[in-house]
Parts: structure tokens; C-alpha cells; sequence
């Protein structure tokens, strides 16, 4: 897990089904390499793989990019990644049409299902790339990103983000799990080359295409329903919304998985509270208990974590609760005093 | 002491030999009196011999708590005492809460015993208070009868309530509650106003206000003296006994008590503001217009006077009218009518059932049964009414006043359980009376037909008492037909007037006495029939006191075949979680077990035996009647760690939560209409074997009661229920079992943490391909790993 003054991965195991992979989608994992993480590439079924020794990770984080995989090799299995999981290490899963119940099964016990039926694909008529193929909807370029500066960062992503793949949904009860990607309403999920029999059981924004979890112990997971989309192809491609007349020389692809990474290794939206400090006005001492109308003074620094250090984190939607005065009028959660600190 | 006084009034005109007599009286009745002390105290050790100096029961582990708070922190900081280990999260003002009467009275006999170097542990203090306090509760009621009958009546009933079982049930050693010391200071209270009206003294009328005060401080049951006293005032008034010592008697106690009772943080401004203290207002009004109507007659002639009382009713009238209609209008306004629930289930006895179910769910507060009657103040029950008929001849003040009381308070009894220990002293007074009376016939008939003995009369020491009862009763009764006639003379002329009157009076007493006498044969009989219920009374009251109430009920003892069974279950969970858990966990139970889990296991707890809110009561009780999934949450969000069920099933302790489950249930659903009683019965019958319901299998409550039951018999049968439980193989999903007892009478859950991650919904039809090395994660995948 991470440390807790420097909560940035360093270590990171790549799972591959073919070494292809490296080079094919080498911008991806160039712009890890480049922000300082130590990748280190395995075959899936490697007969060596192992995650921890003498009770130690050895990792900090896992890139499943191995969708086929029936079974891993070593002693690496599906509780020995929900426990790598367990004990706060980050997980990005990425599966493609060939997803194997493995990884499947690996996405639900994270809180995403994937569809069932394994020939389907996500189809738009209507948001998707213009591409070569003519009449090929399986392309889909979508916009829907979640509004959150925290895990896409600040800068706006301007051009459509190209996905092929397959469709998961959340529940919309879990609230550890977001879409981060949704697809348009016209979308649904169904075999492409066969005719459409019954209704799809996935459709609209129901589903998801890139989603991610943050478990309660801070471990942090990404999951989507399409390795393509870390391709070089689809990072370096051109591309157009169908019914849009704005045309974009790139892609959203780059920036887009970029900075989704930066969260999920921690580089990004990682906050810690020190220094928490109450008394009343006008006495230094923190009393056993409060009354009513006492008057108090409050104060805690927070600080984000950058990549590098510790910044101040300022924000306007930071709360204070006091409990135990009344559960049932709960008119106390004001902020009383808030201390920002400078730099350190 | 009655019986000096009577000598010395006697003195100048008696023989010697009389006088004599009656100091062998009063030294007599004082050693009496001494081992009457004696007895109410021994009688009551049965609890710490049989099992050890410990508190005994629910209630008495909070007084404990707070007087063990009190003399660590003082004063001060016990009025100011904000409690945060209880009601989480909204804690308890337990300074503004409490009736301070008995912490005060126990942290002040500590204190005493410590500045005088007796090192007693609080808790030592705290289980012997309540028998001392009987010994004096014994002695108060010696000086009550003895106002009201005489010395002789005095003593018996101080016997009689030395050892009635009723009072012994509340005030065994160990049973650390407010009403050991109120029940003293009930009948004290009492003794000082029948005191007040006899000598019409505000000396004594004052200290009566002073025992109200200690009464109001100690229990919450003060509200019958604050409206008994009223009642016995209004019906002197109506009977046409109105006088000034009435006056005295009454108006400072409503005055000073009144003022007294408002400094109690507990009772403040209720004692002018609620219900349960109007009639006595009212009352003061009314001896008020009483006094000045008197006053009036006497300086008016009778013509002007009745000018004066058509000018005064026709005002007063419209006064009065506007007066009520206001009151009425203030009353009614509040939902209540401005009557705590309490006090109307006492005047509706079925309002509690109907309204408030975490009332009528505690057992004390059911009606009595008749077996209760007779268990509780056994042959007092016969003697009662004969021991009424004896307050009517002749009928004084003070005898109107017992017959009111033992009137009322057989009536409260009837209502409430709990209520039978304000019956208790009543009638202990009129079977006294009774008793006393009864032997006094009979003795001097035999006297009488005894012609070696008729010759001396009164010289047999053994009748003192009745003898100079017998004189002090004419003497009072004498002066009470003068002080009618004549406007209180002084207290000294009357002294010489009562001498007078002493002489022919003993001389027609003779005539009189010769006329009652009962035949020898009859009265021997009689005697003898009269010593044998006595000597019943007391075989019943001492198996009572050993058997009966001594059980502290935190320790249990069975007997059987093999010898006796200790069952020490409780002390055993609350040591766990004392040595075991966080300093600031909270433990979740129903509320009978809060007070208990404050004071032994010092562990912050949701709801308490103070019931004061029944939202947060109803909380517990919701999450225990829903399934586990309801529960947990709702356990969750307030915090909860553990949970602490009581069960039963085992070893067969039939008060377990099982059979309080439904009580849970019905206060729950008054205020989460979701859980209804209906889901958890079988055609209206409460079951948990195979017939039960699908909602009652799969409750929290059943769930963790019978968790790995199955496992101790391999059939699951419940002792207590006499059946097979229904569901005998389940898991538990969100909570997990950390410690049951020796006995299984209490266990001890955890809530499982928050998962890290929140499953998925697709159900994994194929596993076998992709899971052969998956091991016990997931629900589903833990179902068979063999198939």
C-alpha cells in the first residue's frame, strides 16, 4: 500500500496477454514511465507471477491488460488480487470482447458488471466516430465525462473520447463506484454481426464505458470495457462525432487516460487532515465535553497531494459536523473556523 | 415517646405506683422499639449472606453509579453532571434528571463514616442504606399509629412493617433504590401532619414541610402525599371538622413544600405547573374561604352573617366561574391534560396499554393478581378491614386520615404492581390498630372473669402499653370535644383540663369495661387464634425474606437434583466487555440491560432503563425486529459496536429477550409504522418453532439469540419456550459472534466493518471454469465448494 507520506505508486505490474501489446500501446505506458513508475511487464500466465513475498507486496499497483486470461499463472488468482485490493493497492482492469470470466469476475467483486453475453459489443447509431468502415457503430466517440476536476483534472477534455469495447453498468445503490464515461442514450449493447433478436438488456446511459471505484481503504480502481482505448491507434487518430461538424485532429484518448491515471495512482485528489484543534473561545486547553452555547473554535489544516508533496488544499465545500448534540435536528454543521495553511 | 408524657400528665392524681408503671412503660416500649430496628435490618441480610454484598437488579446499579459519581466529584459537579456513556448520541442531564434524595442520603452517610475514619467502599454503603433506612421507616410508623391509636397500636404496627414482605421486595440489602428511603419518608411525612393536627403546632408543621422536601428529593411517588393530604383536608372540611389546627396543618405544607419542592432540579416548575399538583391549590383556596367564613361568623351577628353569605356567593360565584374556565382552558390545551402518562394509567388503568406501550411493557407496572395480595402483606389482608371498622370508634382526625390512605392506596395497588409498596404501610397501620385492638378486648375480658386477678387490676406489666393507650385515647378524645366547642385554648390550660377530666373518666371506663366483657372460654380462644395468625405472619414474612427477595437477579442459583447451579452469567458478559473493548465503543442492547452495562461494564450504551425517549427506544427495538441487513444499518449509523442479546434458552431463564421480542416489536412499530405485530405472529400466537413466521425467523433478535444453538443439543430445543426453534441452520452475514457466556444467557455481537468494496449484482452462473482456486470471499462462492 501506500505510504502515507508519499502516496504516489511507484512500482507497477503490467499482466499481458501478448508482449504486442507493449509497443502497441507504448504512448500509455511511456507516460507512466515518464511521471516516474517503475513498470514491469509479465506475461498473464507466467508460472513465476506473484504479487507479494514474505508477506510484503511487491508492487504498489496492477494493469490488467490481459482479457483472455482464463487463469493466471504462479500463485497469482482471483482472491490474490481482490486481497492485493484489500490491503489498498490500485487496480486498472481492461478488457476487450474476449473477456474472460477471470476478469470478469475480478470487474464484479469491484462492483461493475460486465454484459453477459460475450459477443455483445457497445452499439451507437448515432454517437459514433466516423470511421473507414462504413456502417461499423461499434466505434464509439463519446463526451459524457464525469464533472469532477479531481479525477479528470482541471483542464476540459475537448474532443471525444474513442472507445470500442464492451458494455458494463454499476449499481446504481454503490456509492463507492462512478462512471467516469457514459454512454449516449442512444446506445445499447448487443452482438454486431448478428441480428437483433430480443431486446438488448443493456441500453442508454445504463451503461458505462470507463468507471471507477475508490474502496473504502483508498484503494483505487479503474475499469472499462475497452483496451483499445490505451491504443497508440486510438490515441493518435483523428476523429469526428457522427452528426458533429467539428473534426479533431486528436483524439481525447491521450489526455483523457492520462489524467485518469494520475488519480488513480494517487497522483491526484489525495487529501490528508492534520493537526485537528478545538477549544473553547478564549482557552487553549481541548475540554472532555461541550455544552450548549458554548461558543468553540475549530480548526484542522488539510493538504492534497500533488505528485511531488503535501499542498494546501483549498476549497469552499469543506464541512464540519458535530455529533452527539442532537441526531435528529442536525442544524450544528456549520463551519466555525477554518484555517487554511500556507505552504509548507 | 407517648407513654411519659402520659404519666406526667397523670402524675398529680394517680398513685404512685402508677407512675411507676408507666416509666416501666416507656423503657419498655423503647427496647421494643430498639429490636424492632433490629429486626427490619436483620430480615433483610438474607441477600448478603445467601449470596454476597452486591446491587442487586437495574435501577439500583444507576443510583449506584451516580453516588459513586457524587462522592468522587461532589456536589457541584453532580447537579452539572452531563452523562455521555448513555443515550448515544444525545447523552443525559443526569443532575436535572434524577430524584437526588437517595444518592445525597448514601454520598452523605459516606462521607460521615469516612471523616470518622470508618473506611467503608461506597458500594458497602449503597447496599446497607436501604435496610437502615426500614428500621426507620419501622420507627416512623410507630409514631403514626401511635397519633392515631395509641402507643400500643404504634408498636404492632411497627412490627407488622418491620417484616411485610412488600416492603422487604424493595429494601433487601442490595436493592440500592429511591423507594428505601422514600417509604421511610412517606410514613414520616405522614406521622408529622397527623403530628401538626393533633397539637396544632407550627413548630411541627415546619418540619413537616421538611419531610415533604426529603419526600420529593427521594421519589417521584411524592405526588400522592401532595394530593392524599389535600383530600384528607377537604374531607375535614366537608364533615364539618374544620379547625384551626387544620389550618396549620395544611396551608405551610402547601406553601413551604411547594417552594421546597421547586428546588429539586427534577421537579422545578411542575410543582406548580402540572396536573398532579392542582387539587392541592385548589384545596388552599378552598380552607382559605373556609377560615374567613369562620372568621366572619365570629364577629358577625347571625342576621348580618347571612347577608354577608348570599353578597359573598353570588360574587364569588362569577369569580370562580371565570377562575375554572380558565384553568380548564390552560389544562386542556396541553395534549395530555397536563397529566404525566404515568399518573393516567394510574387513573385510567388502561391507558398505558393503549397509548404506551414502553409503560405497560414493564412488569411492575401491571396490575397485581391476587395471589400478589396475598404474597406480598399475606394475613394484613384480613386484618385490614377489621382494623378500619376500629378507626371508626371513635373517629378523629387522625383515624379519618389512615382510612383515607388505606382507601386510596388499595386502589393504586390495584392499578400497578409496584404501587402495593404504598399499600404496604397502610395497612401494616390498620392491622397494628386491628391487632392491638383485638388483644386489648380480649385480654381485659379475662382480666375481668379472672376474679383472682380483677381485685388488682392494671398491675400486670405486659398490658402497659394498652392501658395507657386506652387513657391517652379518651384523653385526646376528651380534648378534641372540648377543642371543637371552644377556639383553641392554650396549650397549657388545656393540660390542666385533660387532669380534670382524667378522673371521671377512669371511673366510667370501669362501668364500660365491665359491660364489653367477653366470656373467658371465648377470649382464650380468640387470644390464642390471634397469636397463631401472628406467628403465621411472621413464618411467611421470613420464608419471604430468605426465599422470595433476596435474589439479586444479576446472579442467579437453581437447585436440582445434583446440587445447586451458580449461574453468574451477567458479571461474567460485563467483565468481557470491560476488559475486552474499546474505552468508547457502544454497546447496543435493550434497554432493561443499559443501566447494568453503564455501571459494570462502563461502556457507552444507546438506551437506558431511563426511558425518557421513546423515539431512541424505539430505534433499538426496530432494529432488533428487522433483518440483518435493517439492522446493521440502523446499528451503524448510531455508532454501534457491540450487541448484547440476553438468552434464555439454554438454561431455562424464562426473561430473556425472546420473550420480551414482542414488546420490542410494538414499541418499534408506534413509531416505524414498517414493523407491524401481525408480520412476527402465528394466528395470533408468538412462536419461534417451524410454525413460526418467515419475518420472526429472520429478525435480528431471533437471528442472534439462536445463533450456533443447534450446535449445543443437536435438536435446538429452547428450555423456555418448551419447543424446537425453527431455524436452526443460518450464518450470519453482517454480524459476528465474539463472546457468549458459560451459560449462554448473554452474548455478545460485533458488527462486521463496512466491506471495502461493494459486490456486483451478476450472479455467477458458471464458476467452475474461471474459480477452482477461488476460496470463502463472496456469499456465492462460499455455497459448495464440493459439488
Amino acid at each position: 500500500s501506500f505510504d502515507p507520506e508519499t502516496p504516489t505508486d511507484r512500482r507497477v505490474l503490467v499482466l499481458l496477454d501478448d508482449f504486442s501489446l507493449k509497443s502497441s500501446h507504448s504512448i500509455f505506458f511511456n507516460s507512466l514511465k515518464s511521471r516516474g513508475f517503475d513498470l514491469e511487464f509479465k506475461l498473464a500466465d507466467d508460472p513465476t507471477l506473484s504479487l507479494r513475498r514474505y508477506g510484503q507486496y511487491l508492487y504498489d499497483a496492477l494493469i490488467l491488460f490481459s482479457p483472455s486470461t482464463e487463469r493466471f499463472g504462479g500463485s497469482l488468482d482471483l482472491t490474490a488480487v481482490l486481497d492485493f485490493v484489500d490491503s489498498g493497492h490500485d487496480l486498472i482492469i481492461a478488457v476487450d470482447a474476449s473477456a474472460s470470466d477471470l476478469i470478469k469476475n475480478i470487474a464484479t467483486e469491484c462492483g461493475v458488471d460486465f454484459d453477459e453475453d460475450s459477443s455483445a459489443m457497445v452499439i451507437d447509431h448515432k454517437s459514433y466516430a466516423i470511421s473507414g468502415t462504413e456502417g461499423d457503430h461499434t466505434l464509439i466517440a463519446s463526451d459524457d465525462f464525469i464533472q469532477s476536476d479531481v479525477i479528470l483534472g482541471k483542464t476540459k477534455i475537448k474532443a471525444p473520447v474513442i472507445f470500442k469495447g464492451i458494455a458494463h453498468s454499476v449499481n446504481a445503490a454503490n456509492n463507492l463506484v462512478l462512471k467516469v464515461l457514459s454512454a449516449s442514450p442512444s446506445a445499447y449493447s448487443a452482438n454486431p454481426t448478428s441480428e437483433l433478436s430480443s431486446p438488448p438488456l443493456l441500453t442508454g446511459s445504463a451503461i458505462s464505458l470507463v468507471s471507477v471505484v475508490q474502496a473504502r481503504n483508498n484503494a483505487r480502481i479503474m475499469i472499462t470495457g475497452s483496451l483499445d482505448l490505451f491504443s497508440n491507434r486510438l490515441l493518435r487518430t483523428a476523429v469526428q462525432k457522427a452528426g458533429s461538424p467539428d473534426k479533431y485532429e486528436k483524439s481525447g484518448n491521450e489526455q483523457f487516460v492520462t489524467e485518469i491515471s494520475k488519480w488513480v495512482f494517487h497522483e491526484r485528489g489525495h487529501l490528508k487532515a492534520v493537526n485537528l484543534k478545538h477549544h473553547k473561545v478564549g482557552e487553549t486547553d481541548e475540554p472532555a465535553i461541550y455544552r450548549i452555547k458554548d461558543d468553540l473554535k475549530f480548526s484542522v489544516e488539510i493538504y492534497e497531494w500533488s505528485g511531488e508533496s503535501w499542498e494546501p488544499y483549498v476549497a469552499d465545500d469543506v464541512q464540519v459536523q458535530f455529533y452527539m448534540m442532537s441526531p435528529y435536528v442536525l442544524k450544528d454543521g456549520w463551519i466555525l473556523y477554518l484555517q487554511h495553511t500556507l505552504p509548507v | 415517646m407517648a407513654a411519659p408524657e402520659a404519666s406526667s400528665a397523670a402524675v398529680p392524681t394517680l398513685m404512685t405506683n402508677n407512675t411507676l408503671r408507666n416509666a416501666f412503660g416507656g423503657v419498655l416500649s423503647f427496647f421494643i422499639l430498639l429490636l424492632i430496628g433490629v429486626l427490619a435490618f436483620s430480615i433483610r441480610l438474607f441477600s448478603v449472606i445467601k449470596y454476597e454484598s452486591v446491587i442487586h437488579e437495574f435501577d439500583p446499579y444507576f443510583n449506584y453509579r451516580v453516588t459513586q459519581f457524587l462522592t468522587k466529584n461532589g456536589i457541584y459537579e453532580f447537579w452539572n453532571w452531563f452523562d455521555d456513556r448513555t443515550w448515544y448520541p444525545l447523552g443525559r442531564v443526569i443532575g436535572g434528571t434524577v430524584y437526588p434524595g437517595l444518592t445525597l442520603t448514601a454520598g452523605t452517610i459516606w462521607w460521615l463514616l469516612n471523616s470518622l475514619n470508618i473506611p467503608l467502599s461506597v458500594e458497602t454503603v449503597c447496599v446497607f442504606t436501604a435496610p437502615i433506612f426500614s428500621a426507620f421507616a419501622s420507627w416512623a410508623t410507630y409514631l403514626l399509629t401511635k397519633e392515631v391509636k395509641g402507643a400500643g397500636a404504634g408498636l404492632t404496627a411497627a412490627v407488622l412493617l418491620a417484616m411485610v414482605p412488600s416492603y422487604i421486595s424493595r429494601s433487601v440489602a442490595g436493592s440500592y433504590d429511591n423507594e428505601a428511603v422514600a417509604i421511610f419518608a412517606l410514613i414520616f411525612t405522614f406521622y408529622l401532619y397527623i403530628k401538626t393536627l393533633n397539637t396544632g403546632s407550627l413548630f411541627y408543621a415546619t418540619l413537616n414541610s421538611i419531610a415533604y422536601f426529603y419526600m420529593v428529593c427521594s421519589w417521584g411517588g411524592y405526588t400522592f402525599i401532595i394530593n392524599l393530604i389535600p383530600m384528607h383536608v377537604l374531607l375535614c372540611i366537608v364533615t364539618g371538622r374544620y379547625s384551626s389546627r387544620l389550618y396549620i396543618a395544611y396551608a405551610p405544607l402547601v406553601v413551604l413544600g411547594t417552594l421546597l419542592a421547586a428546588l429539586v432540579p427534577v421537579v422545578g416548575f411542575n410543582a406548580v405547573m402540572t396536573s398532579e399538583h392542582f387539587a392541592s391549590f385548589l384545596v388552599f383556596i378552598i380552607i382559605h374561604v373556609v377560615a374567613l367564613v369562620y372568621y366572619i361568623k365570629g364577629i358577625l351577628s347571625p342576621k348580618m352573617f347571612k347577608v354577608a353569605v348570599t353578597l359573598v356567593i353570588s360574587a364569588g360565584l362569577a369569580v370562580c366561574c371565570a377562575v375554572i374556565a380558565v384553568l380548564i382552558a390552560l389544562v386542556a390545551s396541553s395534549p395530555t391534560k397536563g397529566w404525566s402518562g404515568r399518573s393516567l394509567s394510574l387513573l385510567d388503568p388502561t391507558y398505558a396499554s393503549k397509548y404506551i406501550p414502553i409503560i405497560a411493557s414493564v412488569s411492575e407496572h401491571q396490575p397485581p393478581t391476587w395471589p400478589s395480595y396475598f404474597m406480598d402483606i399475606n394475613v394484613l389482608a384480613f386484618l385490614v378491614p377489621a382494623g378500619i371498622i376500629a378507626c371508626f370508634l371513635p373517629l378523629s382526625d387522625a383515624s379519618s386520615f389512615v382510612v383515607l390512605y388505606i382507601a386510596t392506596s388499595v386502589y393504586f395497588s390495584g392499578v400497578m404492581v409496584r404501587l402495593m409498596l404504598v399499600l404496604a404501610p397502610a395497612a401494616c397501620i390498620t392491622s397494628g390498630i386491628a391487632l392491638s385492638q383485638a388483644f386489648d378486648v380480649f385480654t381485659r375480658s379475662i382480666k375481668f372473669q379472672l376474679p383472682g386477678l380483677s381485685s388488682n387490676t392494671e398491675v400486670d406489666a405486659g398490658e402497659t402499653s394498652s392501658a395507657t393507650k386506652e387513657a391517652q385515647n379518651d384523653a385526646v378524645k376528651t380534648e378534641k370535644a372540648e377543642e371543637t366547642s371552644k377556639d383553641r385554648p392554650s396549650r397549657k390550660s388545656k393540660k390542666k383540663e385533660r387532669e380534670h377530666v382524667e378522673k371521671p373518666s377512669t371511673k366510667t371506663k370501669a362501668e364500660k369495661k365491665r359491660l364489653l366483657a367477653l366470656p373467658l372460654e371465648a377470649s382464650v380462644i380468640s387470644l390464642l387464634l390471634l397469636v397463631f395468625l401472628g406467628a403465621f405472619y411472621v413464618v411467611h414474612c421470613v420464608w419471604a425474606a430468605a426465599e422470595a427477595y433476596s435474589a439479586p437477579s444479576i446472579v442467579l442459583t437453581s437447585h436440582s437434583h445434583d446440587g445447586l447451579h451458580v449461574f453468574d452469567d451477567f458479571r461474567e458478559a460485563y467483565a468481557w466487555l470491560r476488559h475486552n473493548t474499546d474505552v468508547d465503543d457502544k454497546v447496543a442492547s435493550w434497554w432493561d440491560y443499559g443501566y447494568q452495562t453503564t455501571a459494570m461494564a462502563n461502556r457507552t450504551v444507546i438506551v437506558d432503563n431511563n426511558t425518557w425517549n421513546n423515539t431512541h427506544i424505539a430505534t433499538v427495538g426496530t432494529a432488533m425486529s428487522s433483518p440483518e441487513k435493517a439492522a446493521w444499518e440502523i446499528f451503524h449509523s448510531l455508532d454501534v459496536k457491540y450487541i448484547l442479546v440476553v438468552f434464555g434458552g439454554l438454561v431455562g431463564y424464562p426473561s430473556d429477550d425472546i420473550n420480551k421480542f414482542l414488546w420490542m416489536v410494538r414499541i418499534g412499530g408506534g413509531v416505524f409504522p414498517h414493523i407491524k405485530e401481525p408480520d412476527y405472529l402465528r394466528d395470533g400466537q408468538y412462536r419461534i418453532d417451524s410454525q413460526a413466521t418467515p419475518t420472526m425467523l429472520n429478525c435480528l433478535m431471533y437471528k442472534l439469540s439462536y445463533y450456533r444453538f443447534v450446535e449445543t443439543d443437536g435438536k435446538g430445543f429452547d428450555r423456555v419456550r418448551r419447543t424446537e426453534i425453527g431455524k436452526k441452520y443460518f450464518k450470519l452475514t453482517h454480524f459476528e459472534e465474539v463472546f457468549t457466556t458459560h451459560h449462554w444467557m448473554v452474548r455478545i455481537y460485533k458488527l462486521k466493518p463496512q466491506k471495502n468494496r461493494i459486490r456486483g449484482k451478476t450472479k455467477k452462473s458458471k464458476s467452475k471454469t474461471s474459480s477452482t482456486s477461488s476460496s470463502k470471499r463472496s456469499g456465492t462462492r462460499k455455497k459448495n465448494p464440493w459439488h
